[in-house]
This record gives C-alpha cells, sequence and structure tokens, in this order.
C-alpha cells in the first residue's frame, strides 16, 4: 500500500525519503530502452538476461536494471546507457550480457565493440552526450524517458514529478493559466494553438460540468512521439492533465488513445493507478479541495478523430464526423459541456513550465514558437528515431548533424513535414528555422512532427499520389469538396504516375486543390492539400517528366520504368532463381537477361542482386 | 457469439450507449471480428438502432465485419514505411500467402492487412505477424517468415 499525499509538504517530505533511500542503496542504474523499437530487436530479452547475470553474479544489491521507454535512437537498438555516467551501449544483444556485466559494470572496463562508432569520423563515443545525434538535441521530456522507470510512481517523483502541480496548486488557478500563456505553450498536435488561450477560455464557462481531453490518436503517418511518451512517462502527461483540470474547473478526463498503441494503454492504467492511490488523483488533490479523475478511452481507428470535434463525437460513442466552429470545444465540447483539450506532447511540457516558471521556458526556441519540439526523424536517413530540438533549430542541422545524412550515399531530395496535411520541402529549403510559422510560410507545416527524409530514390509523384489514396481513404465523407475532390485528385495524379497525363492534367489539379481547400469544413480537406501543392511548387519537373517524357526520374512508377541487367552481373543466378515470374534467363557465370514483357517489375531481382548489377532505367 | 459473453461486455460498460465503441471494440478483442448476433444483441440491449452500430463498424477502421485468420499479418504503409519500399512487401505477401490485401486465404490460416501507420517509423519497413514486429524487413525475409509459418500449419 502507498502513502497518500495530502499536501504540497507531504509530496516534498516524501520525495526527500524517496531520493534518500535510492542514495542509501546506492545502487548502479543500467537503464535498457524497452520503446516499441528496440523491444522489436528483443530489448526484453536482454533485460532478461541482464536480470538472470546479476541475480548470477551476485550483485542485486549493487546493480538495478531498469526497463525504460524509448530513448530515440531507434537506429541503434537495443539501447543500453549506464548511469549516472550515462555511458551507451548501443546494439546490445542478450548474447553479449554476461560480458557486459563481469566486464563494465563490475569492473568499470569499455567495451570498445558495444560503442557508437562515427560512421563520418570513425571516432567511438563512450558517453550519451558525446554522440552528435544525442549533443545536438535538447531534450526537455524525452531525457526522462532514459531516466525513469515508466510504471514506478516513485521514481517519477524523485525526478520532480507533480512539483509543478504542487506549485500550480500554491499559484491558483488564475495565475496558472497566466504562467502558461506566458510561457507561450502552442500546441504541438498540429496547429500551435495557444494552450494558455484555450484554457482561459474554458476557465471562463459557466458550467456544472467541464471536461479535459487528452488527444492520443497520433494519426499522422511517420509521427510516434506520443506514443513514446505515453509508454515512456506517462505521468507526466496525467501531471500536465491534472494541471489544466484543476485551472479550468474540470474533474473528468478522456484520454483518447489509438487502439494500435497497447503498450501505450497498459502504462497509463499502471500510471493511472498508482497516481490515484496517492491522491494525485480522486478526491481533494493535494489539499486542493478539487477532485479529478481520468478515463481512457481506445480510439477507433479513423485519422480524421485526430480533429478535436470528430475526436468528441468519438468519445460520445458516435461517428468521428467533424463539426463547425464556433463553437469552440472550449465553450461547447464533449457532451456539450466545456472541454479543454491538447495533446499527450502538449499535457507533457506543461509540469516542467510550472515547476521552472514561463521564463525558462520562453529562454528557449524562437519568439513566437517557445520549447522544444520532438521531431520522429526517419526515412532516409542514417540515425532514425525521435529528437527533440529547440524550436528554430535549421532543417540542415536536424537532418544531417543529427540525423547523419541520407544513407548509401545516395542523394537528399526532401523532407516532408506534417504528415498528410503537410508538405515536402527540397534542398533549397534546408536552412529554414523549423518553427510553428516558417514551416506554414513555406507551404508545409509543424504538423505533429513527423519528419520524413527523401533521397534520389523517392518519386515525389508517388509521394503525392500516396498521401492522397491516404487521405481519401481516411476522409469522413461530410464535405462533397474533400470526399470526391480528394478521389479525383487522385485519380488525375495517379494518372501521372502510370504516363497518362497530358498538358491540361496540372492545371486542372490546381484548380481542383483551389476547390477543395475553400469547401471543406475541417483540416483534413482545407490542409490536405499540401502534399500536392507542395510537390508541384518545388518538383514540377519532376511531374514534368512523368507527362511530357513518359519517364519516372526515381525510378519508382512502375508503368514508366524497365528493369535491365548490367554488365555488373557476375552470372550468380541469385535473382534468376528468386524471380517469382521466372523471366530472368542466363548460365552460370554469363550475364543474365530480364524479359521485360514478363517482367512484373517487383523489384526482388533488385533487393536479391549482391553486385548491384540491376537497375532502372 | 456466447450471448453470456455479450451480456457480459455490456454490463462491464453500465449498459452505456456512449460506451458503443469501447463495446464493439471487446466483442472483437474475443471473437476477432463482429459477428451478427452480437451486433443485433447490442442494439437490442442499448436500445439503439443496428445501423449506428454498423455505421460505426464501416467508419472506424479497425473493426472488421468477417472472420478473420488464425495468423494476422499487417503491413504498415506510413509514410516512412512507403518510402523504404512498404508496398513490395504487401505484393510479396499477396503472392506468398494466395491472397489480395484485405482478405484472408481460403484455408482460413492468414489475414493480410495494411495500416496507415504503427508509430513504429524507425523500423520502416515494417510488417506485424501476431503482434510480433519484424522491422527493417525485406520481401526476402519476410518472405522466410511466412512460408515457414505455412510450412509449419501444413505439417501439423
Amino acid at each position: 500500500m502507498m502513502a497518500r499525499i495530502n499536501s504540497a509538504k507531504e509530496l516534498q517530505a516524501y520525495r526527500d525519503e524517496v531520493v534518500k533511500k535510492v542514495k542509501a542503496a546506492g545502487k548502479k542504474e543500467v537503464a535498457v530502452c524497452c520503446g516499441t523499437g528496440c523491444q522489436a530487436y528483443g530489448a526484453k530479452d536482454v533485460v532478461a538476461a541482464f536480470q538472470e547475470e546479476i541475480k548470477k553474479q551476485g550483485l542485486g544489491d549493487k546493480v538495478e536494471i531498469k526497463p525504460t521507454g524509448c530513448h530515440g535512437f531507434c537506429e541503434r537498438g537495443t539501447l543500453v546507457l549506464m548511469h549516472p555516467e550515462k555511458q551507451l551501449y548501443q546494439r546490445v544483444q542478450p548474447e553479449a550480457v554476461a560480458e557486459i556485466v563481469e566486464k563494465t559494470i563490475k569492473n568499470g572496463e569499455i567495451i570498445e565493440e558495444h560503442l557508437y562508432d562515427n560512421p563520418t569520423t570513425g571516432e567511438k563515443h563512450k558517453l550519451e552526450s558525446e554522440i552528435p545525434f544525442y549533443a545536438n538535441q535538447k531534450r526537455l521530456i524525452l531525457s526522462n524517458n532514459g531516466e525513469i522507470d515508466p510504471t514506478s510512481i516513485d521514481d517519477y517523483i524523485a525526478h520532480g514529478g507533480y512539483l509543478g502541480l504542487a506549485k500550480s496548486i500554491e499559484m491558483g488557478a488564475e495565475k496558472t493559466i497566466e504562467e502558461v500563456k506566458a510561457a507561450k505553450l502552442r500546441g504541438r498536435g498540429g496547429g500551435g494553438f495557444p494552450a494558455g488561450i484555450k484554457w482561459e477560455m474554458a476557465a471562463k464557462q459557466e458550467a456544472d460540468q467541464k471536461y479535459i481531453i487528452c488527444n492520443a490518436d497520433e494519426g499522422d503517418p511517420g509521427a510516434f512521439m506520443d506514443r513514446s511518451i505515453l509508454e515512456g512517462n506517462p505521468l507526466a502527461v496525467i501531471e500536465g492533465m491534472t494541471i489544466a483540470a484543476l485551472a479550468t474547473g474540470a474533474d473528468t478526463a478522456y484520454v483518447y488513445v489509438r487502439y494500435e498503441y497497447p503498450l501505450a494503454i497498459e502504462r497509463l492504467n499502471i500510471a493511472l493507478g498508482q497516481a490515484r492511490e496517492m491522491g494525485f488523483l480522486g478526491e481533494n488533490i493535494l489539499g486542493s479541495g478539487k477532485n479529478f479523475d481520468v478515463k481512457i478511452n481506445k480510439g477507433g481507428g479513423a485519422f480524421v478523430c485526430g480533429e478535436e470535434t470528430a475526436l468528441i463525437r468519438s468519445i460520445e460513442g458516435r461517428t468521428g464526423i467533424p463539426k463547425p466552429k464556433p463553437p469552440f470545444p472550449a465553450e461547447s465540447g464533449v457532451f456539450g459541456k466545456p472541454t479543454n483539450i491538447n495533446n499527450v506532447e502538449t499535457y507533457a511540457n506543461v509540469p516542467g513550465i510550472l515547476r521552472e516558471g514561463a521564463k525558462w521556458f520562453t529562454s528557449m526556441g524562437t519568439e513566437n514558437s517557445s520549447g522544444t519540439k520532438i521531431f520522429s526523424l526517419v526515412g532516409k536517413v542514417n540515425n532514425t528515431g525521435l529528437v527533440e530540438v529547440e524550436m528554430g533549430m535549421k532543417l540542415r542541422d536536424i537532418v544531417f548533424d543529427i540525423g547523419g545524412g541520407v544513407p548509401n550515399g545516395r542523394k537528399f531530395k526532401a523532407v516532408q513535414t506534417g504528415g498528410p496535411s503537410g508538405g515536402c520541402l527540397p534542398e533549397s529549403k534546408l536552412d529554414l528555422k523549423v518553427d510553428f510559422d516558417s514551416l506554414t510560410s513555406e507551404g508545409s507545416m509543424m504538423g505533429s512532427g513527423g519528419m520524413i527524409v527523401m533521397d534520389d530514390q523517392t518519386c515525389m509523384v508517388d509521394v503525392c499520389k500516396y498521401f492522397l489514396g491516404f487521405l481519401k481513404f481516411e476522409s469522413c465523407g461530410n464535405c462533397t469538396t474533400c470526399r470526391e475532390g480528394l478521389r479525383r485528385l487522385h485519380e488525375l495524379v495517379s494518372q501521372i504516375c502510370d504516363g497518362k497525363g497530358d498538358e491540361n492534367t496540372i492545371p486542372l489539379i490546381e484548380e481542383l486543390c483551389e476547390t477543395v481547400q475553400k469547401g471543406s469544413l475541417c483540416a483534413l480537406g482545407t490542409t490536405g492539400v499540401n502534399p500536392v501543392l507542395s510537390t508541384l511548387k518545388y518538383f514540377r519537373d519532376e511531374y514534368e517528366a512523368h507527362i511530357k517524357d513518359k519517364k519516372c526520374p526515381a525510378g519508382v512508377c512502375k508503368e514508366l520504368i524497365t528493369y535491365e541487367v548490367t554488365d555488373a552481373c557476375t552470372g550468380c543466378l541469385v535473382c534468376k532463381k528468386r524471380c517469382p515470374e521466372n523471366c530472368i534467363s542466363g548460365e552460370k557465370k554469363q550475364k543474365h537477361v530480364i524479359d521485360t514483357d514478363k517482367c512484373i517489375k517487383c523489384g526482388i531481382c533488385m533487393d536479391a542482386c549482391k553486385f548491384d548489377a540491376i537497375r532502372i532505367y | 457469439m456466447d450471448t453470456a459473453k455479450v451480456e457480459a461486455i455490456i454490463t462491464k460498460h453500465n449498459g452505456d450507449a456512449t460506451a458503443l465503441l469501447a463495446i464493439m471494440q471487446d466483442i472483437q478483442a474475443e471473437e476477432n471480428y463482429l459477428p451478427r448476433d452480437a451486433v443485433e444483441h447490442v442494439a437490442k440491449k442499448l436500445g439503439i438502432p443496428i445501423s449506428r452500430i454498423y455505421s460505426m463498424a464501416t467508419f472506424f477502421e479497425s473493426f472488421h465485419l468477417e472472420p478473420r485468420g488464425k495468423h494476422i499479418c499487417t503491413v504498415c504503409m506510413g509514410t516512412a514505411c512507403h518510402v523504404r519500399g512498404a508496398q513490395r512487401l504487401v505484393e510479396q505477401l499477396e503472392r506468398d500467402l494466395k491472397v489480395m490485401s484485405g482478405g484472408t486465404s481460403e484455408d482460413g490460416l492468414f489475414t493480410l492487412e495494411e495500416v496507415n501507420c504503427v508509430g513504429a517509423c524507425a523500423l520502416g519497413p515494417l510488417v506485424i505477424i501476431d503482434g510480433k514486429y519484424h522491422g527493417n524487413t525485406t520481401s526476402a525475409k519476410i518472405s522466410k517468415v511466412v512460408t515457414g509459418m505455412q510450412k509449419e500449419e501444413g505439417g501439423k
């Protein structure tokens, strides 16, 4: 049974006690990343191997193995971080654990082969902070993921948890809202609306019941920061929601989380249980006289439910179709009651703002976009993973310094931000300072923070077709311009990919984009044309190559490409054996030939060839 | 579906029509799809038209109206996976499993599905088979996994 904390004073005393206990035990902490990425590499087996080895060597009272949330550097999983010096071993397999315990944990020896080797300089880095991927970040939120056991509220408290709530209660509702406004915290879910102004609007409403919603319906393909926060540090989000609730006068919250995120739901449930037991949820929270609790709603899998009014309808047990605004949710939200809705990352920023003050928060970032933003840096980039940077960092620094550039010596072509509502920015925009306003002014969007890098083998027309396919499928069907317009746009762009476009296709696309933009109610339609407009703006030559020359320069659009065996072929027979259509002929040690009439362009031969002897023209 | 089971799920949610989504999810968790008889029972109990349940079931992507296979192969079609060749994986699996994406193989063993994004973008392209993530995969690697499973099933 955990102790119930009834006041800020008791919280401080409890925290001191926890910290003292941890210090007295004097255990060496070894944090094993158990984010989704590392789990796919077998992180759970690594944890099990560590626990067994620690037991075997009788080190149970000296070492603590801590399975934690995502550390961000998914590319190099499984990650093992040794505290307090923060020495990082990467790509750790269960077989390596015995040696790590024996040499490094017991005797402080470094095992070279597990260190990060910098592909650019060839240098090996011992500490997490020396690795460029981490060194160039500002990890306000993500750093806790490598420190805290997400299933332990004591650990959260030891790392400053709930001090923000205590401070907020001491300040009172009005001053709390003023602080969030002064911090210029903007919604991290995409829109970038100032959170403090939303809170103020909800607080001003007179109602017998108000609600809080946490939007965890992270639907943008290519973004997974909310998942990682919920999995790695669920209590930060819950504390943020509690602060918002007490400030706006709400007593009930819903977390609307994707059903594809089972681990996030599990971790949230554990955290909620512990917070209830200790009195951080329930009645008379920290002696404030206010009550608050949180319910979890699993999403049904509809992208449009990321839009707040659609999400609210879904919580009410109906299909998620957006409503016109106003009234805003702050005036009339769930069941017609005033509702404050923010996303996961926004709430996760709140405890820090209250704890450290608005000035601290605005000291980071740019004039109108303060603080940090988490991006999921993925696609054709060397260091894939989650990165948290100060707002205003140049795109180039994110993609090349942190991300390590494009793999396999290929050429950078574009970076896509903002998901299906965002756009593709070319190399000439790499010096853009990333914040809410700069991205919008260039025809893209911050969105929830997906950042997908594309190289010269990515066809921009195909990417445009991809997003349109996504959006036409996800359109709720309410507005004709969105429902029919996106469908027609998808048809037109598909025609171009199939080599059937003509000189009228692009003008027609542009006209239709304007119609969809003007005639749709929610952002799915109004910003859904951004992928089309931005690719047309920056990569028009690629569209024209498809239309005029009937060529796909990136070698992606099947109707416009042909596979061919080059002279580099050694006649090893591998592609011939793997071809599902049996359309490759040739004898051993002789150059093979592809029968282009029978070839279905599946690309298997290209993947299978070890000599890079298959080319697309 | 066993009526008692449906009843238990409805009771768990206090017979509350605003919890319809959760009730449907619980039924699907039991049966892997939404059986007609269960849908009818829920509609009657909650006092709502059957059409409302079907409108939810067809609006939200997570629901299935047909029984699904013993093994579920889900290919992530998120942007990061797309630019790394997810489409090729779908085509490979369609050939190996002899089923079009979205369908279930004739022997009822495999269902092949696509999903918009599972939020494991750093591992793309990726396929989830019965809950296990196969990250940074290729058509050759994933083909090996499913043909292995097919052999195992055939051997029984």
